[in-house]
């Protein structure tokens, strides 16, 4: 029963120390004013107890030097709390431009992730140490929450829109994988482990095992497949917008509407073709929800990011 | 079964519990204290059905693969927990049993404003909760009391829509019971009774009538949408339909987030009624106080966003929503500074009804403090659907909501019933409460920080030494919840009979028989005090 019993969860990324830190203040003014109090009305429980039932205390009205007191501390304390914790959130929500990308589809009961070089895996990440990986994350049906302890990470994975997170291993190791939004029968079971890994294991562990192909050379498969390459080729003879160079771009919409081409733009534009369409082009793009499953959509994604330059470059290996 | 005490015989007089009997007599009643009474067995019947629940989930915990039924039946078990809890127990406690009881003679009234509507909620009430609870004997609900959609809307495959009904009649009840109190507050005070005299228990009680009012249609709203979805297929959240699942959790928490101020705003009141009179002292800054409860209401309805810190929600609404979450705090802060300096020179008994207020101040503190790491947008990221949130809710529902209720029933005992209970039990219990309580939700905020998920069935082993302790303190908990039902039964028959004001209080309510006429008062009073008016006449106490 008492086997791995520790008080402190490991902190094995970037971020986990300075979250930490502020736990710890946090809990700090918790002790001191729980303390305060309680000490306060013991004291006062003893000294001003009832010694005659005849007994009629002068009343006190109040004391506004009082209240100023005890309302300023306060709000100066929260604010202290309130800059500490919101400026943690933004510097831990920005992730670095050079990360490491890997995508997860959450179901229901497990996790599946993908690495761009092509292994795929189940309710398993490995990650190299040293090294910040970002997670574009959507889900199959439900809301699930991809929750990392040791790396105090956590956000929804909620269907039909991709959210994302980021870390840095700080430790190699073995870490718990939770799902931390209530999704159904097996919410308990859909957990995993996370394993940080040396830079040369991780290596290692990329080139062995079935590799399978990697997330481009799947997307430009299904890009073929599903006949998308027959409309959107690759110079502006096709009836569909081309498609190169496209990722991070301003797309001009028919309705006047200007948006950026990233990943949520693009998986809509599959799924719910008719909700923006390009200007200059006829709205003839059939929808593909519930054709694709959301990993194939991922793929796709991949291959389209991989599209570069206007004049119709092949798409790089 | 035919035992009369004496001093029953003796008592001839006629008040509102003896001059009629029979069902009838009840079921369509409109005497707001009989509709109170009606609400104390109804709830307390809703409260350890619920209570059940959790000490089986508890004892399920107390091994890592789970020690009782199948994840399926722990789901519903923590579903129905919930469910009954808040909607069918914390809601209307105070509000439903103490508010409608008390209201009336606080402020010097006959009866509430609307009588029939309000034994019409109680209706509205019961239908609910007979709905709810045939859901879950036909075999339940597992989404969580949250409803959180597509789950409930499209996945779950449990009898999610009974229960939506069920808590969407329900909401009816309170709707119903808060515009009572508003009015009647508003328009039917006592001569001289003016709104800076008013019992700081009347203060909380408006407050919480507003939440109630402009609360509770969005809930229902936000249920009928979820029934659109789920049984026409509109497309509303399930983003294959083309909805918004977070959608649902703004609406949902825009009502909940005030809800928890339903729950505690009536406890700060029967807290501040129960600490003036055991250190016969007037509230220290009473306007403040009072000021505060109105400010808690306000702001309640602007925070809903620290719910969804980790949804994916712009990282500037997060802030705009950390900010406001904070703010909320302060008022709370004040309230528990206040009535600690109220203690300062007074004239301190401790029997049982102080003993759950002072109990209920140190456990809200805690709970309060516990607040601001999920108020924090960094450590909610952390802490987010831990343990550590149910042991913070835990704190302000359980030791903050079930502390005051425990006091106000205790305080008010002798009025309602006309009977005293057993002081020395009546302390026993508290303590078994105050020990039980700490043992089961101190762990778990040590559970949450460590990382584990609420809502498991299973969970890693090295989480059990924590878990454990968790179940050892419910089983104490739960010991102490039954041992004041069993003294206050007791009481209703053995107790010895109460006189009209035997802790020495000020309110208006010590001022009639216990237990009171039916129209409260023999003539309407007339006010020429406040409610803590302790110095006032030093007759002896009645």
């Amino acid at each position: 029963m008492w086997s791995g019993f520790s008080l402190r969860p490991d902190q094995a990324s970037t971020i986990a120390k300075g979250v930490d830190e502020l736990h710890y203040f946090l809990t700090a003014v918790t002790l001191f004013f729980t303390a305060l109090i309680f000490f306060t009305i013991f004291y006062f429980m003893i000294k001003y107890r009832r010694r005659s039932e005849a007994d009629r205390p002068a009343q006190i009205e109040g004391s506004l030097p009082l209240e100023i007191l005890w309302t300023v501390i306060p709000t100066l304390i929260t604010m202290v709390m309130f800059a500490w914790g919101s400026s943690l959130y933004f510097r831990n929500s920005r992730p670095p431009v050079a990360s490491a990308e890997i995508f997860v589809v959450g179901k229901q009961w497990m996790w599946h992730l993908q690495h761009p070089e092509g292994p795929r895996e189940i309710n398993e990440l490995h990650i190299p140490v040293g090294v910040p990986v970002k997670l574009t994350m959507t889900s199959e049906d439900v809301i699930h929450d991809f929750y990392i302890p040791a790396f105090r990470v956590k956000k929804d994975v909620i269907p039909g829109r991709y959210s994302s997170i980021w870390f840095q291993a700080t430790k190699t190791g073995t870490y718990h994988l939770f799902c931390a939004q209530y999704c159904g029968m097996q919410h308990a079971g859909m957990t995993g482990w996370v394993y940080v890994m040396s830079l040369t294991d991780y290596a290692q562990w990329l080139s062995g095992g079935v590799k399978g192909e990697s997330m481009v050379d799947a997307g430009g498969r299904l890009f073929s497949q599903l006949g998308c390459i027959t409309c959107h080729v690759a110079d502006k003879s096709g009836r569909c917008p081309p498609l190169q160079g496209l990722y991070g771009k301003a797309q001009k919409l028919a309705d006047g509407r200007s948006m950026i081409a990233d990943e949520a733009y693009i998986r809509e534009s599959i799924v719910h073709p008719n909700s923006h369409h390009v200007a200059g082009y006829a709205p003839i793009m059939p929808t593909f929800q519930g054709q694709i499953s959301e990993e194939q959509l991922l793929q796709l994604i991949a291959y389209i990011k991989s599209l570069r330059g206007e004049e119709g470059k092949a798409p790089k290996k | 079964m035919s035992v009369i005490p004496a001093e029953q015989l003796i008592d001839k007089r006629v008040h509102y519990l003896n001059e009629s009997y029979g069902v009838k007599s009840w079921l369509f009643t409109k005497d707001h204290k009989r509709i109170g009474l009606l609400y104390l067995a109804s709830i307390t019947f809703m409260f350890f059905i619920g209570g059940a629940a959790a000490v089986l989930m508890r004892l399920h915990l107390i091994e890592p693969q789970g020690a009782l039924v199948e994840p399926e039946t722990y789901n519903k078990l923590f579903t129905m927990h919930g469910v009954i809890m808040v909607f069918f127990f914390l809601i209307p406690s105070i509000p439903a049993v103490l508010g409608n009881f008390l209201v009336p003679m606080m402020i010097g009234a006959r009866d509430l404003a609307f009588p029939k509507l309000n034994l019409l909620s109680w209706y509205l009430y019961m239908v609910g909760a007979l709905l709810t609870l045939s859901a879950i004997i036909a075999g339940g609900v597992d989404t969580g009391w949250t409803f959180y959609t597509p789950y409930s809307s499209v996945y779950a495959n449990t009898h999610v829509m009974a229960v939506a009904i069920g808590v969407f009649i329900n909401g009816f009840s309170s709707i119903l019971t808060g515009l009572n109190f508003v009015v009647t507050i508003h328009k039917m005070r006592a001569p001289g009774l003016t709104w800076f005299r008013l019992p700081l228990f009347i203060w909380a009680m408006y407050a919480t009538s507003i939440i109630f009012l402009l609360g509770t249609p969005v809930l229902a709203i936000t249920l009928v949408l979820l029934g659109l979805e789920r049984l026409l297929h509109v497309g509303i959240f399930d983003p294959k339909l083309g909805g918004d699942p977070l959608l649902f959790q703004h609406l949902f928490w825009f009502y909940s987030h005030p809800a928890v101020y339903i729950m505690i705003l009536p406890g700060m009141g029967v807290v501040s009624e129960i600490i003036a009179c055991f250190s016969r002292k007037r509230i220290f800054g009473y306007g403040l106080v009072a000021f505060s409860s109105m400010a808690i209401a306000a702001i309640s309805f602007l925070v809903w966003g620290h719910h969804m810190f980790v949804t994916g929600q712009s990282i500037y609404a997060g802030l705009i929503f950390s900010a406001l979450s904070f703010m909320v705090a302060i008022p709370s802060a004040i309230k528990v500074f206040n009535w600690t300096a109220t203690l300062y020179r007074g004239s301190i008994s401790y029997d049982a009804p102080m003993l759950y207020a002072l109990g209920f101040i140190g456990l809200f503190t805690m709970g309060g403090l516990t607040g601001m790491f999920l108020a924090s947008l960094a450590t909610d990221v952390h802490l987010n659907g831990t343990y550590f949130i149910v042991a913070h809710f835990h704190y302000i529902m359980v030791g903050g909501a079930v502390m005051a209720y425990l006091g106000g029933i205790h305080f008010w005992w002798p009025k309602i019933s006309g009977r005293m209970y057993s002081d020395g039990w009546a302390r026993f219990a508290a303590f078994v409460i105050f020990i039980g309580f700490n043992l089961t939700f101190f762990p778990q905020f040590m559970l949450g920080y460590l990382g584990m998920p609420r809502r498991y069935a299973f969970y890693p082993a090295e989480f059990q030494v924590l878990n454990v302790m968790s179940t050892a303190g419910a089983s104490i908990l739960g010991i102490g919840y039954l041992i004041p039902l069993v003294y206050l039964a007791y009481s209703l028959r053995y107790g010895p009979v109460a006189p009209a004001n035997p802790w020495g209080a000020r309110g208006l309510e010590w001022r009639t028989s216990s237990p009171p006429v039916t129209e409260n008062f023999e003539e309407t009073p007339i006010v020429t005090a406040e409610a803590y008016a302790y110095d006032e006449g030093r007759e002896p106490v009645a």
